[in-house]
């Protein structure tokens, strides 16, 4: 069958019609993507027998006549720094190229109980440190849109497959943008929820008070279905939210949904100033038009304290990185320094470290060292926690006047390959408009919004507050079908 | 130059990091550079505010508890069957104290 634009739905029914199976949908699936991965390193890793086992036990239930479950068939690429049990996950980096999880994710396992067909690992940037995926040990990913440029990070491979029909939907993680940023530049929708709406059980923890998982998909629709089977309480994670998961699909499907009458949108003009490409500018006021054209009350909001929010996240993610990444020592998991052999405990751990991490993840393990230690932690790390509480309170404070506030994603569309490795601040500045949700532990969702001149896609970012995913979903299904260009 | 070779070393270690000479270098004026950065939250008063360590929501006190019952885990074999060296049930590491 078509790969291209392939959506849950448009699956659904050719399971349901026979027009083909959920074994056929796999094995052409998953052709098609290890020919195309050739040419954009999107996968680190395919999964045929896993994929097969799943679509053969969905295609017993479509014989049987039995009720479908709401992913049955879907073909679904994981970001390789989440776990699935029994297949290799390596984080992109060096120091795990073996390593083999005994458990799944509870996203994970969430998604396979409702028939998703896992097709591979996704590559990634090493430990979803970066905002290219330039910074995988193993190669870099090219954007499908045109393979000289990133696909954005740190979860490109999932980004580029989604938009590379290479799967239908995908799992990502978000720190500080690395969700929406990659679906910006590769022009499809990644939704990051609200902090402890999706268990962060099996994700590898990069920044704890910052990671989330969340979906890919080519439409609105598919990503919040993907939302709506995993979000809930996980035992597992005590920073899991108790909230109750509100019906998304169905409130999608609401008649009201159709426009945004009555909706107040907010837009800060800190995230329109100096620094943002004119294209892009341009192709987010003109949809925000559209949003007016639908029936929104669009206001002028401030959110003052944007400009300290890189500073301030970057100072929390790398002194939670330092923390999180010592367990990689070469003791009960990973890869080893063969020096090992004639060297002290501690010696081994360096070797090994030293080895096995890239220059990206060294020097955030450092910098959050450093800000951490002794005679410092006043002065950055409280302090940064400082900031982050005036940054969220700038959103609180916001959304006491709007429902949704829209901004850019990121202030260009997909740069070169090669263009901004040689000066790590100024990747870290390209952050600006996506870290402020994941400080303040918002949801946002970027949904393509047209393109430049050159065809590169553009996406426009839509936050809520806490636990109102159900109003960003409706602002972006209302601009996705009835105001998009 | 707010950071210096010497910083790097003393991080390094503290972080258990080999680094070549050559990293050694590279890296010093890109963390004295980020840290410069960084310095700009200084231009806030933050006396009055109270720091933020993580996002936290209203829920009931017992809600991230659980009975105190045993359950299952892994067996010895699966915690141990991504161990770059084990043996006898155990991960083995190089020696620890000195004869």
């Amino acid at each position: 069958m078509e790969l291209k634009g392939l959506t849950i739905a448009r699956v659904r029914g050719a399971l349901e019609s026979g027009e083909t199976t959920a074994a056929a949908l796999a094995g052409q699936v998953l052709a098609y993507a290890q020919q195309e991965n050739r040419r954009n390193n999107a996968f680190l890793v395919f999964s045929p027998e896993r994929a097969m086992a799943q679509a053969q036990r969905i295609d017993e239930m479509v014989k049987r006549r039995q009720p479908l479950p709401p992913l049955a068939g879907v073909p679904l690429a994981v970001k390789d720094v989440i776990v699935t049990r029994g297949l290799r996950t390596t984080c992109a980096s060096r120091i795990l190229a073996n390593y083999v999880p005994p458990y799944d994710a509870t996203a994970v396992r969430r998604l396979e109980e409702a028939g998703a067909v896992i097709v591979g690992k996704t590559n990634c940037d090493e430990f979803a440190m970066g905002s290219s995926s330039e910074n995988s040990a193993y190669a870099p990913v090219r954007n499908p849109r045109d393979l000289e440029r990133v696909p954005g990070g740190s979860s490109g491979g999932s980004a580029a497959a989604v938009a590379a029909d290479m799967c239908v939907v995908a799992l990502g993680s978000d720190t500080g943008g690395s969700i929406r940023q990659p679906a910006s530049f590769c022009g499809v929708v990644g939704l990051m929820g609200t902090y402890g709406r999706v268990s962060r059980y099996g994700l590898v923890a990069f920044a704890s008070s910052l990671d989330h998982i969340g979906p890919f998909g080519k439409t609105v629709r598919d990503a919040a279905a993907l939302l709506e089977v995993m979000a809930g309480r996980d035992p597992s994670d005590s920073t899991s939210a108790a909230v109750p998961v509100p019906p998304y699909l169905a409130e999608l499907d609401r008649p009201e949904a159709r426009d945004l009458r009555g909706f107040r949108v907010g837009v800060p003009r800190e995230y329109f100033a100096a620094g943002l490409d004119p294209e892009v500018g341009d192709r987010v006021h003109s949809s925000i038009e559209r949003l007016r054209g639908l029936g929104a009350d669009i206001r002028d909001i401030r959110l003052p304290h944007t400009d300290y929010a890189i500073a301030c996240y970057y100072i929390i993610c790398m002194a939670e990185a330092s923390s999180n990444l010592a367990r990689y020592d070469g003791v009960r998991y990973g890869v080893r320094s063969p020096r090992c052999r004639n060297l002290s405990l501690v010696e081994c751990y360096r070797a090994t470290r030293g080895e096995g991490f890239g220059p990206e993840v060294k020097r955030r393990i450092m910098l959050g060292t450093y800000v951490l230690s002794a005679g410092y932690y006043d002065a950055y790390y409280r302090k940064a926690q400082k900031v982050r509480a005036l940054v969220a309170r700038d959103f609180s404070e916001a959304f006491r006047d709007v429902d949704v506030i829209v901004t850019p994603v990121a202030p260009t569309p997909a740069f070169r390959l090669g263009e901004k490795t040689e000066d790590p601040l100024r990747m870290y500045l390209s952050d600006i408009y996506t870290i402020t949700a994941s400080l303040a532990g918002i949801p946002g969702i970027s949904v393509p919004c047209g393109a430049n001149g050159a065809g590169l896609p553009i996406g426009m970012q839509i936050l809520a507050r806490h636990f109102n995913e159900p109003a960003m979903l409706r602002a972006a299904q209302a601009f996705e079908l009835f105001g998009a260009q | 130059m707010k950071i210096t070779e010497k910083d790097v070393r003393y991080v390094a270690d503290l972080a258990h990091l080999e680094l070549s000479a050559e990293e050694i270098a590279r890296f010093v004026p890109q963390l004295d550079e980020i840290l410069g950065y960084m310095d700009k939250l200084n231009e806030l008063d933050t006396t009055q505010v109270e720091p933020m360590a993580q996002v936290v929501y209203e829920q009931d006190e017992l809600e991230t508890l659980r009975a105190d019952q045993d359950r299952p885990g892994f067996s010895q074999e699966t915690a141990l069957a991504n161990a770059p060296d084990s043996g006898a049930g155990h991960f083995k590491v190089p020696r620890v104290i000195e004869r």
